[in-house]
Formats: C-alpha cells, sequence, structure tokens
C-alpha cells in the first residue's frame, strides 16, 4: 500500500539547510496497522505529509495507494484519507456542512456526500452532531469528526498524525477502540505517528523508530520491548553496607541483573517486576536485609530509545 | 465534479461562513460610510481650488472610496485565511484532489461578492449625500473595483500561505498600505500635486485606476484614462491569480 524508498526532505532555514528526513524507506502492506514512533521533531510529519503529497520529497521516491507519488499525485489523494495532528475542521461550521462540503470536494453527489457523513457520524458514535457547530463540540468529539471528514472518500489507505495527542486517557481508548474497527471491519489500511509508546503497543502490527531523519529500528512492539532489560527496580535499604550485600545477594540469588549500588539504593533489572519482585524481597528476607522501599519503573519509549540510539529521548525538535 | 463547481462549492462555504459571523461585512461598510460623512463636507470647499478636476466633489471623491474599499477590504481577507490554516482547513482541503485553482477561486468569488454589496450600499448612500453620476458609468465603476479587489484578494492569500502568521501578514500590509494610500489620489486628486509627487504618483498603477474610475464617474467611457484602468486592473488580477495559484499548488499551509 505504500512503499518508499529514500524518501528525504530538506528545508532552507536561517541557520542554514536542515535535513529533517533523511532518507527512509517504508513499505506498508494491504490491511496493516503501521505505527511510526519517535520524539517531537524527529522527521516523522514531515515523511507523512511527504507520502499524502503535502510536501514535495526532495530526493526519493514513493507509490501510495497504487500511484505514483510525484507523477500521479491527484490519482494519490482519491485513494487517501488524512488527519492532521492539529484537525481540519472549521469552528462556525456546522458538521453535517463540513462533511458533506468534504464529500463533494471528492467528486461525490450532495446526496451521497450527505449519506456517508450521516453514516460515518453513527460509525464514530457521534450520533445527533450533525446541525451542531463544530465549536461545540469535546475535544475527543472533534477528533472523530476529524478522522469521520479523513473517510469521507472510503479511502483504502488512512494516514493518522498523533491521532490521540492532546485526548484524556478516556478519549483516547475509545479512540484507539474505533482506529481498531476500521481495519476490522472495513479493511482499512492505517499509517499514524505517534510519540507515545503504548498508542503503538496498544495498536500497532509493526512500528518503525524514527530519530533525526532516520529509521533507527523496525519491526513487531513485542520483538522491539524484548530488545529492552525489562522494568528497572530501584530499592532502597536502611544503610550503605546492605546497599552493597544486596546488590550481591540480589545478582545471585534472583532473577536481577546488573544491580548498580548508589547510596542506600539498589537499582537493577528484572525481566518482569511483577512476577520477580517477591523472589528478590524473599531472598533479601533470607539474608537480613530490609527493603524500606521500592520503586518500579516500567519501560518507556526513552528506554527503547536509550536502548536504540544509545541517547536518551529528545522531546525538542531538531529544527526549532 | 469541474473546477467550475468546485470553485462554486468553495464560494458558498466561504460565504455561508461570512454570513454567519459578518462583523467584518458590516465593519468594511460602515468605515466608507464615516468618510462619506465627515471626509466629504470638507471636499465640497476644495472643489473650488485650482487644478481640482471637473464635476461634483462627489463625483471626484466616492470613486476615491470605491477604490480604497477595493484595495483595503481585499487585502486583510488574507486574515481569515491564517485562522483557516491554523485550524487545519486550507490542508485538509488540499489533500483532496481538488483543483487549486477553485481553493483559491471560491474564496475570491466569495470575497468581490461582499465588496459588490458594500461598493453597491457605498453609492447609495453617496447617492443620499448629492452624488449625481451616470448609470452606465458607476456600474462600470464597480466592475472595475470588483477586478481591483479579486487582485488584492488575491495577492493578500498567496502572503498569507507565504508568511503562515497574522503577525507577519499585518506589518507587510502597513508597509505597503500608506504608499498606495498616499500615492493613489485616492482621498485627494493628484491633479492638485506639485510635478514631483505627480511623476512619482504616476508609478503607483493604482492612481491608473483611481483616474479612471473618476472619468466613468464623469460619464466618460471609451477615454484613454478609462482604457488605462481597464489595462491596469486586469494585469493587476492575472498577476494576482497566478502569483496566488501557485502558492496555492506549492507545500505551504
Amino acid at each position: 500500500m505504500i512503499e518508499a524508498r529514500g524518501l528525504a526532505r530538506s528545508f532552507k532555514t536561517r541557520e542554514g539547510i536542515v535535513e529533517a528526513v533523511r532518507g527512509v524507506d517504508i513499505d506498508v502492506s494491504p490491511g496493516e496497522i503501521v505505527g511510526f514512533l519517535g520524539p517531537n521533531g524527529a522527521g516523522k510529519t514531515t515523511t507523512q505529509r511527504m507520502l499524502t503529497t503535502l510536501l514535495a520529497p526532495s530526493a526519493g521516491s514513493a507509490r501510495v495507494a497504487g500511484h505514483d507519488l510525484a507523477r500521479e499525485a491527484v490519482e494519490v489523494r482519491r485513494r487517501i484519507g488524512y488527519v492532521a495532528q492539529r484537525g481540519g475542521t472549521e469552528p462556525e461550521a456546522r458538521v453535517g456542512e463540513e462533511l458533506v462540503d468534504h464529500g463533494r470536494l471528492y467528486g461525490l453527489t450532495r446526496a451521497d456526500a450527505a449519506a456517508r457523513g450521516a453514516a460515518l457520524l453513527g460509525r464514530l458514535d457521534l450520533h445527533g452532531s450533525w446541525a451542531r457547530l463544530v465549536k461545540t463540540l469535546s475535544g475527543g468529539q472533534r477528533r472523530r469528526l476529524d478522522i469521520a471528514l479523513g473517510l469521507i472518500n472510503e479511502p483504502p489507505l488512512l494516514f493518522l498524525d498523533e491521532p490521540t495527542s492532546g485526548l484524556d486517557p478516556q478519549a483516547r481508548a475509545n479512540l484507539w477502540a474505533h482506529i481498531r474497527s476500521l481495519r476490522a471491519e472495513h479493511g482499512v489500511t492505517i499509517f499514524l505517528t505517534t510519540h507515545y509508546l503504548e498508542e503503538a503497543d496498544a495498536l500497532c502490527d509493526r512500528i518503525l523508530v524514527i530519530d533525526e531523519g532516520l529509521i533507527a529500528a523496525r519491526g513487531a512492539p513485542e520483538e522491539l520491548k524484548r530488545g529492552l532489560a525489562g522494568d528497572v527496580v530501584a530499592l532502597t535499604v536502611r544503610d550503605a553496607d546492605d546497599a552493597a550485600r544486596a546488590a550481591l545477594v540480589l545478582e545471585a540469588r534472583s532473577a536481577a541483573s546488573a544491580p548498580e549500588v548508589e547510596g542506600v539504593i539498589v537499582r537493577f533489572h528484572l525481566p518482569s517486576a511483577a512476577a520477580g519482585l517477591p523472589e528478590a524481597f524473599w531472598a533479601l528476607e533470607e539474608a537480613d536485609i530490609a527493603p524500606v522501599g521500592v520503586e518500579v519503573h516500567r519501560p518507556t519509549l526513552d528506554d527503547v530509545f536509550l536502548s536504540l540510539t544509545g541517547r536518551a529521548l529528545r522531546e525538542q525538535p531538531v529544527a526549532a | 465534479m469541474t473546477t467550475a463547481a468546485q470553485t462554486w462549492l468553495i464560494f458558498r462555504r466561504a460565504m455561508r461562513l461570512s454570513l454567519r459571523n459578518p462583523v467584518w461585512v458590516i465593519i468594511g461598510i460602515v468605515q466608507p460610510i464615516l468618510y462619506l460623512a465627515l471626509f466629504g463636507p470638507l471636499l465640497e470647499r476644495v472643489a473650488s481650488t485650482p487644478g481640482f478636476p471637473g464635476g461634483s466633489s462627489w463625483q471626484v471623491f466616492v470613486p476615491g472610496l470605491l477604490v480604497q474599499l477595493g484595495i483595503f477590504g481585499a487585502a486583510f481577507v488574507g486574515f481569515g485565511l491564517v485562522a483557516e490554516m491554523r485550524a487545519g482547513v486550507v490542508e485538509r482541503m488540499r489533500v483532496t484532489p481538488a483543483s487549486r485553482v477553485a481553493l483559491l477561486g471560491g474564496r475570491v468569488l466569495r470575497d468581490v461578492v461582499v465588496l459588490l454589496a458594500q461598493g453597491a450600499l457605498l453609492v447609495l448612500g453617496a447617492f443620499a449625500f448629492g452624488l449625481r453620476a451616470p448609470l452606465s458609468g458607476v456600474l462600470l465603476g464597480l466592475l472595475v473595483v470588483a477586478l481591483l479587489g479579486a487582485a488584492f484578494a488575491s495577492a493578500s492569500y498567496a502572503a498569507a500561505l507565504r508568511l503562515g502568521t497574522e503577525d507577519a501578514l499585518a506589518s507587510l500590509l502597513n508597509t505597503l498600505a500608506i504608499p498606495l494610500l498616499l500615492l493613489s489620489g485616492i482621498l485627494l486628486p493628484m491633479s492638485l500635486a506639485p510635478g514631483w509627487l505627480e511623476t512619482v504618483s504616476d508609478i503607483n498603477p493604482l492612481k491608473h485606476v483611481v483616474d479612471g474610475v473618476r472619468a466613468l464617474f464623469l460619464g466618460e467611457t471609451a477615454s484613454a484614462t478609462v482604457g488605462w484602468a481597464v489595462v491596469t486592473v486586469v494585469g493587476l488580477v492575472g498577476a494576482g491569480l497566478a502569483l496566488a495559484t501557485r502558492t496555492f499548488g506549492r507545500e505551504s499551509g
């Protein structure tokens, strides 16, 4: 559905030329949900804007939905839906008007656009919002309207840019369910960007990790996480002596690996803290060491990044 | 769907949104009426000054106001586009297969229709103040002003797409507006100006548009002055539309 080779894009700024995307290969098969994961400024949105014909690549080529991006932009546009991060609805417009007008830009008749729009509102739990002004919708509702607009031409391929950013956890979970059903019930191929690991985990069959304009890793979420050393546990004990002894005991008698002592704190990795901590505590009790505090840190995008790139995740964009 | 049909669709959408919140349309018409009421009477005296063109002071002043409306009413439409860009509406439309000409043209058409309504109201108001001019001249004058508006609206959209923020657009407009206004003879005819100033103003295409609309209001139709105005305004429309269409097709917004 997507087949991109060496796609690159640089921008001229006052500080010189910024290479936002430095040559990426992307393959997405029909029916897949693929996540494009990376920190802000890594090149996710730039890549997606190239694949959706909004931005001309400075190098490379791509076929999207069966057509060449450079030569057949209009054919590509007919076959894709795109939901931008900031959305795309006019606050003063009515929901139904936005759907009908958008559908007509794809060449649908007024009646067809209205029928499809109404069906999409139903599918996305926006019943009864046809006559409402866009500005009266909640953030989650507005996001679902954006998605409805992106689907009005029944595209086989849907691009979502940070679909749940700015939504509360409930609205996010709800949107995830809708995205899954697009594929399950309508066979839509989905290519989404996100900087939330749990989002990629919850939705995607495959993940591409992008950093500084290059693909840093690709694989199923499980594969990527397998590359990590599991949960990080920070255990506080009574004094430095206990901490040094605890490190030895844990290494010898539990699943803990790579313990490090820092004052009264011992840090170590466990493949799974839920399964491994009781055993670690038993071992410590037998050695007469009483933990006074414990903190468990689950792997995050930072950890994926740290292990993939050896650097901490930068939240600041490269090109400010 | 043809480009014309798409243009019509974008026009109707833009018009619907303008009418839903008509504050700007109303401000646009109140301003020229203030000029009519508060500045017009001053000109009645000035009209006897040597160098003042023939006809009544209203036949000189109202065409100037119409051109001013055509320029400044249209030059500010870019602010609306910046808001649409911020909301993501422009980008959403650019992902559709719709013609870029239509995405621009529908909006410009809305601006021209608003402008014509304001211009017609202005002429009717001026009639109450004492304007007398041939109907054909008034209608042709409005047509020239409509074309001028289309040119400035297009240029304003192109600038909005390039600049992307209200601040940048406002500084550009403020930089251009005062010299254009002063050198166009909109408020007082340039025939009153000393030689050097008149020469400088000759470079400003808007001066020729103002002169042409004045000539139309005086009943000329086939004169060289009118011809220059039409040529100028058609050239401006062509340049404005070409620039804006190119910008819409490019990757901004």
